[in-house]
């Protein structure tokens, strides 16, 4: 349910036309538990290029989860207006949702791998969702394995892969569907950095190849550093910071992006302590 | 009469005097066992979405309904078999126009089984992670996907382990049945061995109850670790 102020439409009429893919505007979402308001999302805007690899950085309970989910509604916003291309995704009935969904691909941080089904069977799991033939399946699931370049896994379960390979997976079912946006919530956090840095650089590739959008959350500043192009800032609900990863991190603004650098030039400067600490 | 020592009791448990008797109340048993079974399963399995789906975490919230669903399965559990027996007794000469034989019993058997293969289906549906179900949802699954795609072939070890406790359940409450009209290898053990001291009879009736119970026991568990083995979660 889409309720937002005339204030608001009328700021989106002068600036939000510009041509950005995502626009988000005024996203406020509170949970309630018993008697107690949670606040968690207090009046987002933010704005994202076609193409862009997004990042959100924020410290834990922020509201980073809770934004992207509320990118493809898997949370209910409670104000505000998420617009994609020309799509208004807040306004979006049950039935359009459910088919706009499957252009919004998300990778979560522990998989969420069907374990009843084979790979093969998991990539093509959206597919059968969404209604399409068998062969047709068969052929995309063989071509979309080979861009994770997993087609030697094809037959195996998850139960049988490494983390890293079970992303790979995940990555796959994100995008068998052709999506314009994929969404990846912490999907590196689980893995090694070894497995972190060639996942990311699949994500890269995939930016490149198929256009894909990308908004990614972290609390990894390498990641960031690594593959984003434009980020913002969370801190306690609110977007304190955005802006390209260069600029914000060159000038850092907001206490959080602060003790982020403070934090990752702290570790790297400590030297090393041999289990006495700092 | 004299004395029977206990190794002519055995012997004669495995007469072909006794299994005269015993034999065709195996048939008995096994017949209502199966048709139960059948109910049980069906309603149970529909049972067990329904509560898993409609509780107010689950993905066709309706707390309500849930609440009252809840509410009379709860009221079923917590009778003992044998009075829902007997309160479902009529309910057979309803439909079968008697009250009395294996066929009647069925469904008797049925009402008090159905809610507790209901719950364990809802617990082991429980089981899996709402990561997964959220995952389906983020790819525009509607219920009936999630149900039929997701929380069935996620929760199935489980569900075969549910089954075969369920099925144990059945057996015990048949053979009380039983005693209730029913026949079968309860009926038999009590009518022949406890009201007419055949402990010999009374013995093979037990006996054949062991075997069956293990036998099922022994399929369900197989079957299980063999999914599990499958899908490399063991
Ligand atoms: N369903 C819910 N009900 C009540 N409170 C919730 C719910 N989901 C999230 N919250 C609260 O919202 C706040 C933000 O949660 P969120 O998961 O978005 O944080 P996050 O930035 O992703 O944190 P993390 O880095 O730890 O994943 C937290 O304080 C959390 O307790
Ligand atoms: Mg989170």
């Amino acid at each position: 349910m889409a309720r937002y102020s005339t204030h608001t439409t009328e700021f989106e009429a002068k600036h939000c036309d510009a041509g950005h893919f995502i626009r988000i505007s005024n996203l406020r979402k509170t949970f309630r538990a018993r008697d107690k308001n949670f606040a968690v999302l207090k009046g987002i805007d933010l704005e994202i290029d076609r193409g862009d690899i997004f990042g959100v950085v924020g410290f834990s309970g922020a509201g980073k989860s809770t934004l992207i989910r509320c990118i493809n509604r898997l949370e209910e916003p409670d104000e505000g207006e998420i617009t994609i291309g020309e799509t208004e995704i807040t306004g979006l009935s049950k039935q359009e949702l459910d088919r706009y969904r499957q252009k919004i691909g998300i990778i979560f941080q522990h998989f969420n791998l069907l374990d009843a089904r084979t790979v093969a069977e998991n990539v093509a799991f959206p597919l059968e969702i969404a209604g399409e033939r068998k062969d047709r399946i068969a052929s995309r699931v063989k071509e979309i394995l080979e861009l994770v370049d997993l087609s030697d896994k094809t037959d195996f379960y998850p139960g049988q892969l490494s983390g890293g390979q079970k992303q790979r997976v995940g990555i796959a079912r994100a995008l068998a569907n052709n999506p314009d946006i994929l969404l990846s919530d912490e999907a590196t956090s689980a893995l090694d950095p070894q497995t972190t840095l060639s996942v990311l650089d699949l994500l890269k590739d995939i930016n490149e190849k198929l256009k894909l959008t990308i908004i990614l959350i972290t609390h990894e500043l390498n990641v960031i550093r690594y593959i984003c192009k434009n980020m913002a800032v969370l801190e306690d609900g609110l977007i304190v910071e955005k802006g390209s990863v260069r600029s914000v991190f060159g000038a850092p603004q907001s206490e959080t992006a602060k003790l982020f650098l403070r934090i990752d030039a702290g570790f790297a400067t400590f030297g090393w302590q041999d289990g006495e600490g700092i | 009469m004299g004395r029977i020592t206990l190794l002519e009791t055995i012997e004669s448990a495995f007469s072909a005097k006794t299994w005269a008797i015993v034999v065709p109340a195996i048939y008995d048993t096994l017949y209502m066992v199966l048709f139960t079974t059948i109910l049980t399963v069906f309603f149970g399995l529909i049972l067990g979405i329904v509560l898993v789906t409609t509780d107010k975490d689950g993905i066709y919230p309706r707390p309500r309904f849930n609440a009252v669903a809840g509410g009379i399965v709860n009221g079923f559990r917590s009778l003992p078999s044998m009075i829902v027996i007997i309160l479902t007794l009529p309910l057979s000469r309803l439909i079968l126009g008697k009250s009395y034989g294996p066929k009647a019993c069925i469904i008797a058997l049925a009402v008090t089984c159905i809610p507790m293969f209901g719950r364990l289906v809802e617990s082991s549906i429980l089981e899996v992670s709402k990561g997964k179900i959220e995952a389906a949802r983020s790819m525009g699954a509607k219920n009936r996907d999630i149900v039929l795609k997701v929380l069935l072939p996620e929760a199935l070890p489980s569900l075969i382990r549910s089954f075969t406790i369920s099925v144990i359940a059945i057996i015990s409450t048949t053979a009380l049945a039983g005693t209730l009209g029913a026949g079968g290898l309860g009926d038999v053990a009590v009518r022949f061995g406890y009201s007419r001291f055949k402990t010999d009879i009374l013995l093979a009736a037990v006996l054949v109850m062991i075997v069956i119970v293990q036998a099922i026991q022994f399929a369900g568990n197989t079957l299980s670790k063999f999914i599990l083995k499958r899908r490399h979660l063991i």
